[in-house]
């Protein structure tokens, strides 16, 4: 394991402080900036390219309808599904969870004797921690979507849905390839930087003995699998190789082959802004003489689907568009989310998983909704973050200052006497109590901002004094 | 028609100058107000720190102080909406924040107020997207905005365009405080903006995103003020204004 590696897999293990993680970004205005303008920009993309469909918000209302009914059967197509996809000629493999997914991938490449393997961008794979399993165990497996292939040589995971590296800068990827590729040192055209990487992944998908990728639909009725990428790594990878190995989640089921224009209608415009993705693939039986392998994994998803508050999270395409809109996730960056996928439907994933971890994630969070609003398949995403904080409570992740603050909160509300005595006391104290002490280091709220200017008169006892007697 | 006027914690105890703007104005519209004088706290804060228990006692005393009105009003979206959906049993339709009760219920068409200023309209996300006073800039809908609706009925005020009309300013609560850092980043963007435009006078339905802003405000010593809506609306704005 070298440093990062094992840097990641302590980091794995630890609580994610989402308030410190993103208050280390904000600490670099510049980079904040630059951020924050590069996903706007994507999101009014996406605003325009919505725009011009006619019927947007009712195509979203009936994408969300397919996958809930979807889910209502999950069952039902699953077996549909493997049916069909066994007929095609595919082999069907069901995992319980990540750790049988990734010996599952194992087996194939070992039946087949397989050393290299070329993958292209599947967030399940990351979700399942797939490549240091692989590379453990002796395989060579290269990302070949650019920002997946950015993030891999980093040694870092991708920061955001659809684009990856997004949180790296031009500089720096000219000087992580001027390292790894031997581009010169001072070149940061990107052009030249693609072509480089162009050139350097030709090679490996032309030695690679089988090709990972992951799914964005899976037809029920027809057993065939629908990839969309925008450079093509996900078709030359399956192509070339002698054997196709495709992971995705059960989540991913649509019913028949005429709901994909829905979802393919909203799936680019929702990410980039574009119509549709560069490619487009179907992919229905393998060529002859090679395999096609489909893994179908759980991984905690039969579990979210038994519960009613939660379970929307599945119907999510994977899309960006709510990291996109984000706010917060426009100014503390992915990897704050310490989380695979990260921003607001990390946000809702993560504590599902695994709650001690990610038990910060549903308060990283002002709230805003606008994640829900842009959500082509209308996830309530700001309503289950709501909902994940009382989780939290209940199962003792909020800190007991908080919890026992709110119930002391909750005590004096409940009595109007109570209540104005505090009232009165807090106007009291923020009024003359020395500056010092009220900008104390307790005082998060005061580090950057003036308390409020209190008036003499609460609007209860103005009415008092003024209107009382009416 | 009885209206109860609501007035939220912290602008009871902070900002009393929104509730008289808010009551002056209603009973102006014709309306029989009263104000319940033993309500305290909606529980808004407690159920968005995850310790919704802990509200339920707020919940059960609003509704205890709101009984037999026709409808309850507040100069609060984000505590309206709190009420209308966070509170167990059926949602409660009575209770409207200001701007959307002047437009859906009175159906208000004129208002006698001035206003000479330029005012950059803050948007407040619970208004927005929780009860829906404007179109949100992510739906494809024909555009709507009740607040900038009743704001173009004022004397003088020019409002003027952000070139991010409904971005979240970051207070959000404990959020303001859990995530300091992002939140007065959030905060600090959002007065950019007001500022590109050269905004005088910063308004809108929600005294804590103001109060968040205003504090920002201050501490940096920028030209820019907050007033709340009402206050405007009611004409109470210009008696303060310079
Ligand atoms: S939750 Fe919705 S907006 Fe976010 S990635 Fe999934 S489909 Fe896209």
């Amino acid at each position: 394991m070298n440093d990062g590696a094992r840097l990641a897999a302590a980091d794995r293990s630890a609580r994610v402080r989402h308030a410190d993680r993103a208050a280390r970004f904000v600490a670099d205005a510049g980079q904040t900036d630059w951020h924050d303008a590069v996903l706007w920009r994507i999101r009014g993309k996406r605003d325009a390219a919505a725009g011009r469909v006619e019927g947007w918000e009712r195509l979203r209302a009936l994408a969300s309808e397919i996958k809930e009914h979807t889910l209502s059967r999950l069952d039902e197509y699953l077996a549909a599904f493997e049916e069909a996809a066994t007929a095609n000629g595919a082999q069907v493999h069901w995992a319980a969870d990540a750790d049988a997914h990734n010996r599952i991938v194992r087996d194939v490449l070992r039946a087949r004797g397989v050393r290299r393997v070329v993958k292209s961008k599947s967030m399940l794979t990351e979700e399942c921690g797939l490549n240091p399993y692989l590379e453990a165990r002796g395989f060579e497996v290269v990302d070949t979507d650019l920002g997946e292939r950015i993030v891999q040589l980093r040694e870092e995971p991708p920061s955001h849905l659809v684009a990856p590296a997004i949180h790296v800068r031009k500089e720096e990827i000219a000087a992580l390839f001027h390292e790894k590729l031997g581009t010169p040192a001072d070149a940061d055209d990107p052009r030249l930087l693609a072509a480089a990487m162009r050139e350097d992944l030709r090679a490996r998908f032309l030695a690679a003995d089988a090709a990972i990728t992951g799914v964005n639909f899976a037809v029920a009725s027809t057993g065939a699998l629908v990839l969309v990428t925008n450079e093509g790594n996900a078709d030359l990878g399956a192509h070339l190789a002698p054997a196709h190995i495709a992971c995705m989640g059960i989540e991913k089921l649509i019913p028949k082959p005429e709901h994909l224009g829905v979802f393919l209608r909203l799936l680019a415009r929702s990410a980039t802004g574009q119509p549709l993705s560069v490619y487009t693939s179907y992919f229905c039986r393998p060529p002859p003489g090679r395999e096609l392998h489909i893994v179908l994994v759980d991984n905690g998803r039969s579990r979210r689907l038994a519960q009613p508050d939660f379970r929307a999270a599945l119907k999510c395409i994977r899309c960006g568009a709510c990291l996109n809109t984000c706010p917060v996730y426009r100014r503390s960056g992915g990897h704050s989310y310490g989380a695979t996928p990260s921003g607001p439907i990390g946000a809702i994933l993560a504590p599902g998983m695994d709650m001690k971890r990610y038990a910060s994630l549903p308060f990283a969070s002002s709230l805003c909704g606008s994640c829900s609003d842009v959500c082509p398949v209308k996830i309530d995403i700001h309503a289950q973050l709501h909902r994940w904080r009382q989780v939290a409570a209940r199962e003792g992740y909020v800190a007991w200052p908080k919890r026992w603050g709110m119930r002391v909160a909750g005590w004096i509300v409940r009595s109007p006497r109570r209540y104005r005595l505090a009232g009165r006391l807090a106007r009291a104290w923020l009024r003359h109590a020395p500056r010092r002490l009220r900008y104390g280091s307790w005082n998060a709220w005061g580090r950057a901002r003036e308390l409020p200017r209190v008036p003499d008169r609460s609007f209860g006892e103005w009415y008092a004094a003024e209107r009382g007697k009416k | 028609m009885k209206v109860g006027l609501f007035a939220p914690c912290y602008i009871d105890q902070f900002y009393p100058q929104a509730a008289v703007a808010t009551l002056e104005l209603l009973e102006r519209l014709g309306c029989d107000v009263a104000y319940p004088r033993g309500q305290t706290c909606c529980g808004q804060p407690m159920a968005n720190a995850g310790c919704a228990p802990a509200a339920e006692a707020a919940h059960r005393h609003v509704a205890a102080c709101f009984e037999g009105f026709d409808y309850v009003v507040g100069p609060s979206g984000s505590c309206v909406l709190h009420l209308r959906e966070h509170v167990e049993g059926a949602p409660d339709a009575r209770y409207y924040e200001l701007c959307q009760f002047l437009v859906e219920v009175l159906q208000v068409e004129r208002l006698d107020a001035a206003f000479a200023c330029r005012v950059g309209l803050h948007a407040s996300c619970h208004g927005l997207r929780g009860l829906r006073l404007a179109r949100a800039s992510e739906r494809q809908e024909p555009p709507f905005d009740y607040v900038a609706y009743l704001l173009d009925m004022v004397d003088g005020v020019e409002r003027v365009p952000l070139d991010r009309p409904d971005e979240c300013c970051g207070f959000g609560g404990m959020f303001a405080i859990e995530e300091e850092a992002v939140s007065v980043r959030m905060g600090a963007d959002r007065l950019a903006d007001h500022l590109r435009q050269r905004v005088e006078v910063i308004t809108g339905t929600d005294m804590s995103c103001l109060m968040h802003l205003e504090g920002l405000i201050r501490r940096r010593n920028l030209p820019l003020r907050v007033l709340h809506v009402a206050e405007i609306l009611n004409g109470s704005g210009e008696a303060r204004n310079g």
